[in-house]
């Protein structure tokens, strides 16, 4: 029973875990750029739920905060790459990496300066609600993680490997001079990735929300999404995912059987195993075949 | 009404001229090649088709429209296919794939339903794959179909960069090079294909090309371009014995030691 309850509660982390990495493997896999503002993004969208549905600040309905957030995150992420990438456009690599960087930090400090350093509780109507299922406590929230994680995976999976839209995406990350001329709008493109990747973010702030509290400096929890993305193959979603519950269920298992502290390090010594195994993840692309 | 009509364009990259006030049509169902020394324009006249470069004077029309309203993306959909002379393929993708890609301005189902994957998605997949599965028939691509392109070789990918640009459907082909890095025996095959596309698909062919046996072989028409200015065009004998030409391609008499 106990090692159900971890098991649960792991998922629930790992889910979170795998939404942000959801996040990085989505820009990669489109733009084939590496985001690493995104657990500030998810952060961020958190708090602009919090603004606008706690009593305390705007007191607005949860759902009408939720929309709210998801709009406001992809509008973010469609502004950043409209005003700051898009002139970066066609420049190696490392150029985004440090622009997104600093743009976390920006992201931090204004969320500070908007909604203070102490950590803040969203209203939200599914945390703290418990089901009993025989001797097994769930929370409603870990439910509804795992839930939504579950079906917003299939419906991104489903986008890039069906839809026009998806297709396009993945043509523009493997090459943008022939995405061009196959009639791709390959910046457009780039936008609505970042747009996507900014709604998804607030997805994953808000359920996160709902499991505890968050501070500004939340989004730190980025660096461990980040391995899962790695763990999963960087740029596949079903192995963003997996790497993100590998690492979640790593955590609780970790802290409760080993030495205490050693559970803050096993996600990134399972990042070591990994590389050291299977070089590019899981799930790598490169290895994928159809016969 | 020419399919083709460019009309005195200039470019210039810093102090060097690129194009001087180039002017010249292609008929429909033509099959027309671009020759002439390296540096001599030809790839920036592709390149200003694709709306890679931009003009300083003149203006592009395709089928009477002028091409410089469009960008780079909306080439494809007016019927524009192109190769390049390095390959530019999705590597990492299979051949089926990247011609699929080539079907993209085709796609018409909203994203909701090809998300659900109604009836009517399924229809049109099907109708594009069929699209598909006829270039590769056309290009003897069968045995390739479900590998990666990382892992073909050159002359193959070639065909496949042909192939995807015929799966858009284009009225014009333009071949950047068709031939470059082929062996004998593929740059024969090339040639054979490209007449077939004319003959059996009714396209117009633009082609830049090095190899002189190539282009008679195929060429209704030829210009001849030299430091960014045309100096002949007329059928491929015409061309070849052009003085002009003859000049630019050995030099003078006088310069001549």
């Amino acid at each position: 029973m106990e090692i159900l309850q971890l098991i649960v509660s792991g998922l629930a982390n790992g889910c979170i875990y795998g939404l942000i990495a959801l996040g990085f493997a989505l820009i990669y896999k489109a733009a084939e750029q590496v985001n690493f503002a995104q657990g500030d993004l998810m952060m961020f969208g958190a708090f602009v739920a919090l603004g606008l549905t706690n009593d305390s600040h705007l007191g607005l309905p949860f759902w009408v905060a939720c929309i709210g957030a998801v709009t406001a995150m992809a509008v973010l992420g469609w502004l950043l790459e409209r005003s700051v990438l898009r002139r970066v456009f066609g420049q190696s690599q490392i150029a985004v990496v440090i622009l997104t960087i600093a743009f976390g930090f920006l992201l931090r400090i204004a969320a500070g300066l908007i909604w203070g350093h102490d950590p803040l509780t969203l209203e939200s109507p599914i945390a703290g609600v418990n089901q009993h299922f025989g001797g097994l406590v769930l929370g409603l929230d870990e439910l509804t993680v795992i839930a939504v994680t579950l079906v917003l995976t299939a419906i991104l999976f489903g986008f890039f490997s069906r839809t026009k839209l998806g297709i396009a995406m993945q043509a523009s990350s493997q090459n943008q001079l022939a995405a061009y001329y196959m009639g791709i709008p390959v910046k457009r493109i780039h936008g609505l990735t970042w747009a996507l990747a900014g709604a998804i973010a607030a997805v994953a702030g808000i359920l996160f929300a709902s499991k505890g509290s968050i501070d500004p400096n939340t989004g730190l929890l980025g660096i461990k999404a980040f391995a899962a993305a790695v763990i999963g193959g960087f740029g596949s979603l079903p192995g963003a995912l997996a790497g993100g519950l590998i690492v979640g269920l790593i955590e609780p298992f970790a802290a409760r059987y080993v030495a205490s502290g050693y559970s803050q390090i096993a996600p990134y010594a399972m990042l070591i195993l990994v590389l050291l195994i299977r070089p590019h993840g899981l799930f790598a692309q490169i290895h994928a075949k159809k016969v | 009404m020419s399919l083709l009509d460019v009309d005195g364009v200039t470019v210039h990259f810093g102090g060097v001229t690129a194009l001087e006030r180039v002017s010249f049509t292609v008929e429909p169902g033509e099959i027309f090649a671009i020759v002439g020394p390296n540096g001599a324009g030809k790839s920036t006249l592709f390149n200003l088709i694709s709306r890679f470069h931009e003009p300083e004077e003149g203006d592009v029309r395709f089928a009477g429209e002028s091409l410089l309203r469009r960008a780079p993306s909306g080439i494809a959909g007016l019927g524009i296919a192109r190769t390049f002379q390095n390959i530019e393929l999705f590597e990492h993708s299979s051949v089926l794939q990247n011609l699929l890609v080539g079907r993209h301005t085709r796609r018409r189902a909203s994203i909701l339903a090809q998300i659900l994957f109604t009836p009517a998605v399924r229809r049109e997949e099907i109708a594009h794959r069929v699209a598909v599965e006829r270039m590769i028939d056309f290009l003897d691509l069968q045995p390739h179909r479900d590998r990666i392109i990382a892992g073909l070789p050159y002359g193959i990918r070639k065909v496949v960069e042909v192939a995807r640009a015929l799966a858009i459907g284009p009225r014009m082909l333009l071949l950047d090079e068709p031939a470059s890095g082929l062996s004998a025996e593929e740059s024969r095959d090339m040639q054979f294909r490209i007449k077939d596309i004319r003959a059996r698909m009714g396209v117009t062919v633009l082609m830049v090309e090095h190899d002189m046996g190539l282009v008679s072989a195929v060429s209704d028409r030829v210009l001849a371009l030299a430091d960014g200015r045309v100096l002949a065009i007329g059928t491929p004998s015409e061309v070849q014995s052009h003085p002009k030409v003859i000049e630019a391609y050995l030099g003078t008499e006088a310069a001549a030691p």
